[in-house]
């Protein structure tokens, strides 16, 4: 079996009218950065409570995707599965990307985004930020080397090693993204360790869920074949992620509702009708675990490549819900400064965040690179196999 | 023997020269600046005992507006509630059991293991050898990461370009303050501005480390707390009366 690859043609008037749509986006992003930038925070709907908004939203849910982006590639070269390898290419290409959208946002949202410089030369070692500057770096760089071993023929016999490193590395780097917020030891909302595994399975299928779409849309706007058996074995994978982020989900407020301590906030974030709330019930659990399930599982929808399609989307947009809750909800809820005593005056309230249309298009437009990336990328390069059919991707594929 | 110059070594030896010009040029820098009458040792640790029994609601807002006058925050034009900054706060607290009621005030707590100092990915929150915990205005990249590990919601956040700003408090759009124990006067010997704004002895500032200081004295006499004492992140304000 042998797999040939193939760039996309990319001169349909499809292709030019996504690449358009998608650099509008950007650059909307970054003039609302140059807004932003030029008057000063307080055009944003961020303040000293909630100092981090949708923009983090979006970055950290960008970062964690791409790690998990990886794992198609992972599962090729690590662990050796057949059936994974021709997609090891895009694999890594969806990684790279999504770390760029992520990074472009979380950079574009600093006070002073101009200091960057500074975030390079200057590190506080103590600092899990700082630790994260350097695995997102070296993650490019391992990322870029393992594209190279997998491109270049002479140095396919490589692949495996760098793949092994390249996968460690990611776990680290999501262990650290996650440990952003474990570490907080003041906050009742974030301060706990099983965050960190947390994310790492977030990024299972927060990154499988944007594969899977991109790997579809091109396949179907390319007009090649992709056969079912390569979708049936990742459309299972996503359902055991789904299934996981859930587990984890109830673990950590089941864990925290047996803490006195954390009670209130728990109730307030998770049953007092708050936007919270409903952002929790509604968008993360139902529309994005539950629902997803069902479309994965269902018999009726079973191999249905739409559905799955859909799924996937919900994911995605289950997975932001998840992230607002987190960062934002984690923030609106007051610090616990005083036990035993109520605040009356000067602190305490529960913060109401409104996120203001530069933010969110900073957001969007970090999810906008990712896609632009991917789309010329596939043009120039050829990371996607001529075909996906049984009959060539499926080692077991009986004639 | 006779060794023509190649373009190699030029570049090898002027490359050492500059770095030795510089390396000796910085150490003279530095010294002139360390060449204070009080260097900053460790050998102080500059704190706060609040005895709320003894602060009224008017002596709080005085402490607020004293440091606002002082270090010129407060007067922003465009940021609106929780974007306003911060440096110091009145907090009414009730005890839920008994229903009593206390007023404090609310600023940095100068920890000995400062939270917001572990996570500050370059340096830019930084505690001084005497315990006063600060913000390198030129080091602070803006990521309010920060503000996240605070225990005391005691940073704020510059929303907007500032005008008129304080000499010896210079404050920038796009970077994180909070209070600075009034560093600048401290180091002349005098006292923060909100600790002299009451005349009482509801707030003594002074060295605690110094076993003849007030603080010091009248900390080994009296019950006082640190506020999230279970962070046991040592802080160098302390209360009494809550």
């Amino acid at each position: 079996m042998n797999i040939r690859y193939q760039q996309i043609e990319g001169r349909s008037l499809g292709f030019y009218a996504l690449v358009a749509g998608l650099g509008v986006l950007i650059l909307t992003a970054l003039g609302s950065v140059y807004f932003m930038e030029h008057h000063g925070h307080y055009v944003t709907g961020m303040n000293n409570r909630i100092v981090w908004g949708i923009p983090h939203v979006f970055a950290l849910f960008l970062i964690i995707a791409a790690s998990g982006a990886l794992n198609v590639a992972s599962i090729a070269s690590v662990f050796q599965n057949k059936l994974y390898k021709p997609l090891s290419r895009l694999s890594g290409l969806v990684s790279l990307a999504l770390l760029a959208g992520g990074l472009m946002v979380l950079v574009l949202d600093l006070g002073r985004p101009d200091r960057l410089i500074v975030a390079m030369t200057e590190y506080n070692f103590k600092s899990i930020f700082a630790w994260n500057i350097i695995l997102y770096n070296g993650f490019f760089v391992i990322v870029a080397v393992y594209l190279w071993m997998m491109f270049e023929r002479r140095m396919n016999k490589f692949s495996r090693k760098i793949g092994i490193a390249a996968f460690i590395w990611r776990l680290v780097l999501t262990t650290g993204t996650g440990s952003i917020f474990g570490l907080l030891v003041a906050r009742h909302t974030y301060d706990a360790m099983i965050m960190a595994p947390k994310f790492i399975v977030m990024s299972f299928s927060f990154g499988l869920a944007f594969f899977i779409l991109i790997l579809i849309a091109s396949y179907k706007w390319g007009d090649r074949p992709l056969g079912d058996v390569i979708l049936n074995r990742l459309r299972n994978l996503l359902g055991v992620f789904v299934a996981a982020v859930l587990y984890f989900v109830i673990v950590f407020h089941i864990g925290n509702i047996y803490l006195a301590e954390n009670n209130n906030v728990e109730m307030i974030l998770f049953a007092n009708g708050s936007i919270y709330t409903n952002l929790f019930w509604y968008g993360q659990i139902i529309l994005g675990s539950i629902v997803p399930l069902i479309l994965i599982y269902h018999p009726a929808v079973k191999g249905n490549r739409s559905v799955l399609g859909l799924a996937s989307i919900l994911v995605i947009i289950g997975g932001i819900v998840q992230m607002y809750v987190l960062i934002v909800g984690g923030q609106a809820y007051p610090l616990e400064m005083f036990p035993g005593k109520e605040i009356l005056e000067g602190y305490g309230d529960i913060v109401v965040y409104t996120p203001s249309f530069p933010e969110i298009a900073l957001g969007v437009g970090g999810l906008a690179l990712a896609l632009v990336v991917v789309t010329l990328l596939v043009k120039f390069l050829p990371f996607l196999p001529e075909s996906l059919a049984d009959k060539v991707a499926d080692p077991h594929h009986k004639i | 023997m006779n060794k023509e110059l190649n373009r190699r070594d030029f570049l090898k030896n002027t490359t050492a020269v500059t770095a030795g010009v510089a390396t000796i040029a910085s150490g003279i820098t530095l010294t002139t600046f360390a060449a204070n009458d009080n260097p900053v040792t460790n050998e102080k640790r500059w704190g706060m005992l609040v005895d709320t029994n003894k602060l009224t609601e008017s002596n709080i807002n005085d402490m607020v507006n004293a440091c606002q006058e002082e270090n010129g925050w407060g007067s922003e034009i465009h940021s609106t509630g929780h974007q306003k900054p911060s440096w110091i706060k009145k907090i009414k607290v009730k005890d839920k059991v008994t229903g009593k009621i206390d007023m404090l005030p609310m600023m940095c707590q100068h920890c000995e293991h400062p939270p917001c100092v572990d996570v500050c990915p370059t340096n830019a929150s930084m505690k001084r050898e005497d315990g006063i915990v600060l913000v390198d205005k030129h080091l602070c990249i803006g990521c309010r990461y920060c503000m996240m590990a605070c225990p005391y919601d005691a940073r704020s956040f510059v929303h907007e370009d500032l005008s008129n700003q304080k000499e010896h408090m210079p404050r920038g759009k796009g970077t994180v303050e909070s209070c600075t124990m009034c560093v600048h006067r401290v180091d002349k010997g005098e006292m923060p501005a909100c600790a002299e704004a009451v005349s009482s002895n509801g707030v003594i500032f002074g060295d605690l480390y110094d076993a003849n200081s007030k603080i010091n004295q009248t900390l080994r006499k009296i019950q006082s707390t640190q506020i999230r004492a279970d962070l046991n992140l040592n802080t160098g304000v302390r209360y009494s009366g809550i």
